[in-house]
Formats: C-alpha cells, structure tokens, sequence
C-alpha cells in the first residue's frame, strides 16, 4: 500500500500516477541515492540505516553479487573479484587509466573500454556501476513505494563525451531512466542556492575518493550559470590514503607486504586518515599476515605535512579555472565544500588561505551532490508548481571541434559554452568535383588531432559536382542538456545531409549492451516480470490518458452508443491496469487500440479536413 | 465535526514546514478519480480559501474544504513505517472499500 507525501499547493497527483524521481550521486568511492519526500530533499537510508553505499560490488564464485559494505570489506581478502572505484574506469581505455600497475584487477583491453576478468567473466566497468545503481533504484523503490519515473545522475564536470554516455548505459542497464546527467558541482550548488537563497559569484570545491573537481558559478535569481570548470581527474582522498599508507611502510620499516597485508595497510590508512580530522593523533597496532607488526602513531601535523603538496596541487586546478572565469579569489562571494576528503582541517585552512574567508560546509559534503541531483529530478518530473520553476544552466568543460587539412583542429564549440547548445559553421571541397567529404569530430584544448580525443567520424555523400571551394557544407554541433553531443553536415545548395548522433570510441556498441541486457535477465528473472508489468501498467495508463484527451476534444465525432463502447474500452483496461498480469494488460492495450481505431481514423479526417480549410484547391495540386 | 492528526503525524507535519521554510498548514481533501472513485489529496497549505475550514491538530493547522469535509468528517492522519517506505496514512471512518493502493476509496 502507497503511503502518501506532502504535495506542494495543487501539485497532488492522481492515485497510482505519482512522479517518483531520485537523484543519485555516483560516486568513485560512495554513492547515494535521494529524492524530495514532503517538499524536502533527503538522502535514502538502507534497512540498517546507512545512505552512503560503498561504491564496491564483489562478484562472486557462485554467480551473486555483493555491493556496498559487505563488498568493500572483501576487499582485502578477495581483491580481483571485488572491484572499487569502478569510475575511474567508466569510458576509458587501459592507457588512460593511472596506476593500473599498482590494482590488483586482471585487466583486459577491450575494444574502447578497458574491462575486468572476474570469476564471473569479463566485467566492463558499465555492469559494475549498473549494479551500483540497481542497488541504489530497489532501496528507492521500497523507500518511495513505486516505480521511478526517473533519474539524475551526477557526474564529475570534467567527465568527456564518453565518459558521460557510459554512466547513460549504466542507468539503462540498471533499469533507469535517465532525466539528466547533472555535474556534480552543479548539484551541489543547487543544493546550497535553493536552500540558502544565495546570489553571487560561488566556487565549488569538490574533493572526493578519486576526483577533484573544481567550478565557478554564478547565481542569481535562481538561474545557476557555471563560469568555468577545472580539476583533476586523477586526484583524491585516495591519494592521501596512499601518501599515508607509504609513510607508515617506511616508519615500520617492513619487507614490501603481500597483496592481502597491502590491502589491510590501506584500509587502515584510511581509517586513520578519517580519524585525524576529529582527533589531534591516531594510533596503528596492526599484525600482518607475514608476522610482522606495525606499531606506530600519526599525529595531525605529521599528516598534514606528508599531504602538503596534495592539498597544493588542488589549488592549480583553482588558479586555472578562476582564470576562465576571468575572476580573482577575492570576488568569489564564497566557497561550497564538496566531498568527504574536504572534511579534513588542512584541505580546509588551504582553501580558506586562498580565497581569504571560510569556506561553507553546513551542508553534509558528502550528501550536498545527492540532495540537488534529488531537487533537479523533482523538477524535471514536473513536481513542483510553475511559478517556481527555476534554470539550470552548464557548460561544456572541453572544446568541441573538426579535423582539417594537416591533422588541425577547428574549434567548433569552444570549451565553457552554456548548454545545450548548437553552433554551426560552413566548410568547402578542396578538390574540383568533389563529392564527398570525411569529418573527424574531436574533443579537446590542444590544436593537434593527435593531441585531441576522437569522438566520431561520419561521411557526406552525394555532394553535387564543383569546382572546388565553391560548395557551402555547413556543419552543426548540437550539444544536449546532458553534454551529449551530435553533429550534422548539410551542402546548402543542394541540400544533402549527413549526421552522427555520436557514439564515443570508448562507448559500448547498442549489441554489447543488448547483450548486457540479457545477461542481466537471467540472473534476475523476478525483476523482469515486476518490470514488464511496470512497463505495461505504465503504457495503459498512457493510452487512457490519451483516450480521454482525444474524448475531451473530439467526443462530438461520436454518437452516444460509440461513446458508451469506448468509455466502457476504457474501465476495462483500467481494471485490468490494477492487476497484476502483464500479459492480459498487454493483450489489454491491444484490444482498446482495436476498440478505438474507428475513432481514431474519424479524429484524423477531422483534422485533415480541418487544415486543409484554410487552403485553395489548387494550392494543393502540387 | 473535526479531522485529526495523531501525534506522530503533527510531528512530521511540523517538521517537514519548519525545514521547507514556510506554510501555514496542511490540507487535506478529496478529489474523484483514480481506480475507485475518491482519491486523497495532501498539500502544504500557503492561502487559505474563504470557505476552507480551519482545525487545530497538535498546534497543527489542518485545512479542508467543506466538499471534501462530507467524505473525511472524523478522519486521523497518521505517520507510519512499513519497511523502508515511510509516509501519510488516512485512517478514514467514512471508507467502504479501498483500491488497496490506500490512495483512492469509495463511501
Ligand atoms: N572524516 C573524514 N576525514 C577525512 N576524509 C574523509 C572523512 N570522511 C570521508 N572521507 C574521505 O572522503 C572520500 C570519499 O569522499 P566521497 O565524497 O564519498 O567520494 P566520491 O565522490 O569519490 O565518491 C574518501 O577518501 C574518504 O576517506
Ligand atoms: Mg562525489
């Protein structure tokens, strides 16, 4: 039984048809998933109580899977099965990913997409994140007691095309529509702006397990405009783990450990790390499988000097952006801590020493992404009344652009741009008769192709013969709301066209997903039947609704006894809509589109007839 | 006449207007549609209507409209906890039979 929420004023939705949206942060370390209940955004708890889910899945002998904590605490024991920070991996090929010597993972360079040899088979990093989100979907379906209507989904602001289509797949595989992917910093700004009314100049410092992501946005009149984006891909509390880790190696003065001891060592320099930020000194006691102890004590002070040139290089990412902006650290109205790594007090003074004032943190940072990806999906699915509706604008963080002569690249959409966005810009034939042209679409700063990610290549054909130069190809970049990109050719005089929606080089063909897909159903066969009943509840709701707006403007096409058919047509299907057989709701569906057909086809001459009123007869002889 | 909130409904109620920063209330009304009939309508309140009734639940202001008042007349508004979900429940005198999703019924 659907327990009910609070509505906003007039926002109450009819039974059955309420508008669960959620807002999941995916994070390289911790996710979260969370929604607006009763005009306020909230993070998710599990049955134990715990919003934040590991970002770990285990994939075991026996063919289950395990996520969360139980996962990462396999992860001593078990490391080649039990894969963390899967992010790191999403749309990347082995040579991108950094210190792929030091994990433990057996790695196989697949055709775009690096992927992991498991007990379970060959994982892309597309499953393992879709797992994590197929948890996170079922704690918010029992949490909201529905079916999702859908999703953001956060991601760093300095993911590319790729990386962004296979957090897009991932939510596909995990059974979620994706409303939007929203930038991390961006979400977190919605959080502190629509709570704290803010306006001004804001910078965002997100410091996370694996990422720093760094933006400056504006705000004003809830209009969230971001200024610029920098970071580092590659930069995280992890590393403090690691630098902290190293240290207690050289202090205890042991023999390299074994795989499992590293691990531990790891784990331990994590808890420590987290320790230091309430505590002036933490202690180590820790027997190793080897036989050796390691019996030391890290104070505060020593910590924050072995991560001095950590909390340093964040501040380059810093400089960079504030200089897109255009900005100086003294016009930022105020800084937003994102992350749990910015809960340490170093991270804190440095940020406060850069930009001369205290930064906010009266938002949990570890929560502040989730609660805005949460209000932007309340929004995107309609349930908050119009008169406060607000924008969100972003940008694109790299250029956009086509191969020419010489390997160059063409800006075509430069980095920083407001989304979505369309830019054109005309090219010609460089050889007489020529009639067909290659682009090469490719993302990136640099003015070498070979320095650039390659996005895509299309072709347009069927150009009409002439001397070269003389034809006008006018290509289109279109950016969405999501920073997915397509790109259009069209020879103006004669009008052929050509275009790419593009799929990534390190995307997953729609086969390999497909394939996915069906893989997933036989290990959850249960979750098939509740979502094809879904599904088709879904669709006849659909049709109703339609069948009662075409009833509402065209019942004067029918006579009283045609009308009765069709009204009963639809109490029918509402009763078989309320039940719980998929296929006698399909099959349902089928009838009343039989059922309304006659009707249909009336609605159609009617409005033909209609449009054509306005014309003369010959106008139309064409 | 009089619709109620229990305790641990006022509670939340209160809460949940204190954290969205504003709100004189809650409404709580009828509306028809849905797969039985009557479906239930729950609304942070901002402007009250001339011919809303106004009741004092808990120091809670519960608003319905006399329309709505004939179906709900003696209703508790209760908080419950059923697994993870977590929300509203109408404990309504007046029902006949309920669609079983506890959003619609018929009197
Ligand atoms: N109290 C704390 N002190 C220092 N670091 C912390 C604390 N709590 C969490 N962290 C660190 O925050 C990082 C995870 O941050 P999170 O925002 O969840 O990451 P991500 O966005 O990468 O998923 C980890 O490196 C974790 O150790
Ligand atoms: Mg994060």
């Amino acid at each position: 039984m659907a327990l009910l929420q609070i509505a906003e004023p007039g926002m109450s939705t009819e039974p059955h048809k309420h508008r669960l949206a959620v807002g999941i942060d995916l994070g390289t370390t911790n996710s979260l998933v969370a929604s607006v209940r009763n005009g306020i955004a909230v993070c998710l708890p599990d049955e134990s109580g715990r919003t934040m889910l590991p970002s770990v899945v285990r994939y075991h002998v026996d063919g289950s899977t395990e996520t969360g904590l139980g996962a990462l605490k396999a992860q001593a024991t078990d490391p080649r099965n039990t894969i963390v920070s899967a992010k790191r991996f999403m749309g990347r090929g082995l040579k991108d990913v950094a210190h792929v010597e030091a994990m433990p993972y057996d790695f196989e360079d697949g055709p775009g997409m690096v992927r992991l040899r498991t007990v379970q088979g060959v994982k892309s990093p597309v499953e393992v994140s879709a797992e994590i989100l197929r948890v996170l979907r079922v704690r918010a379906e029992a949490s909201l007691g529905g079916r999702l209507v859908g999703v953001v989904i956060t991601v760093p602001a300095y993911f590319d095309d790729a990386q962004r289509q296979a957090t897009k797949d991932a939510a596909r595989l995990a059974g979620l529509d994706v409303l939007r992917l929203l930038n991390e910093p961006t979400a977190a700004a919605v959080a502190y702006g629509l709570d704290n009314a803010a306006e001004g100049v804001y910078a965002v410092y997100d410091l996370g397990g694996g990422t720093f992501d760094l933006s400056i946005l504006k705000l004003s009149r809830g209009v969230f405009e971001v200024l610029s984006t920098n970071g580092d891909a590659a930069l995280g509390g992890d590393d403090f783990d690691h630098r902290l880790f190293c240290s207690i190696l050289e202090r205890a003065d042991i023999d390299p450990p074994s795989l499992e001891d590293a691990r531990r060592l790891q784990m331990k320099a994590r808890e420590v790390k987290e320790l230091l930020t309430s505590c002036e000194e933490a202690p180590i006691h820790l027997r190793l499988g080897s036989g050796e102890l390691v019996d030391v004590v890290v104070t505060r002070n020593e910590f924050a000097d072995m991560t001095r040139h950590l909390v340093q290089k964040t501040l380059t990412p810093v400089r960079k952006a504030l200089r897109d902006a255009g900005l100086t650290p003294e016009e930022i109205k105020g800084v937003v801590m994102v992350g749990g790594a910015t809960r340490m007090p170093q991270i804190q003074r440095a940020v406060a020493a850069f930009f001369g004032q205290e930064p906010l943190t009266n938002l949990d940072p570890d929560k502040v992404v989730a609660l805005g990806a949460a209000m932007q999906a309340n929004v995107l699915a309609g349930n908050r009344a119009e008169q406060d509706d607000w924008l969100l604008l972003d940008v694109i963080p790299l250029s956009l652009g086509l191969e020419t002569m010489g390997g160059l690249v063409e800006k075509v959409v430069p980095r920083n741009s407001t989304l979505p966005i369309a830019r054109a810009q005309e090219f010609t034939t460089f050889k007489d008769g020529q009639t067909a042209m290659a682009f090469h679409v490719v993302q990136g700063e640099r003015e070498l192709v070979a320095d650039c990610r390659s996005l895509a290549r299309f072709e347009l054909r069927g150009i009409p013969p002439m001397v070269a130069g003389a034809a006008r190809i006018r290509v289109t970049f279109q950016v969405d709301a999501d920073g997915l990109l397509s790109v259009s050719a069209r020879e103006m005089s004669s009008g052929v066209e050509a275009s790419v929606l593009v799929k990534p080089s390190y995307g997953l063909s729609d086969d390999e997903i497909a394939e996915m897909l069906k893989s997933g159903v036989e290990h959850a066969g249960d979750d098939m039947v509740l979502r094809a009943l879904r599904e088709q509840q879904v669709e006849a709701e659909r049709v109703i609704e339609a069948a009662e707006q075409a009833l509402a403007k065209d019942g004067h096409l029918l006579d009283a006894d045609e009308r009765a058919g069709i009204d009963a047509a639809v109490a029918r299907l509402r009763e078989l809509r309320a039940g719980s057989d998929h296929r006698a709701i399909k099959s349902g569906i089928d009838a009343f589109a039989r059922a309304t057909d006659e009707f249909a086809a009336r609605r159609m001459d009617n409005s033909i007839r209609s449009a054509l009123a306005g014309h003369k007869v010959d106008e139309l002889e064409l | 006449m009089s619709v109620t909130l229990s305790e641990s409904a006022a509670r939340h109620v209160s809460n949940f207007i204190a954290k969205r920063g504003k709100g004189f209330g809650i409404r709580l009304g009828v509306k028809t549609s849905g797969c039985s009939g009557m479906a239930y309508k729950l609304e942070f309140v901002d402007d009250t209507h001339d011919e809303d009734l106004v009741f004092d639940s808990h120091g809670v202001k519960v608003v319905v409209d006399p329309k709505s008042l004939v179906y709900l007349e003696g209703t508790e508004l209760d908080f419950v906890k059923e697994g993870l979900n977590e929300g509203f429940k109408f404990n309504n005198p007046n029902v006949k039979d309920q669609c079983g999703c506890g959003e619609s019924f018929n009197v």
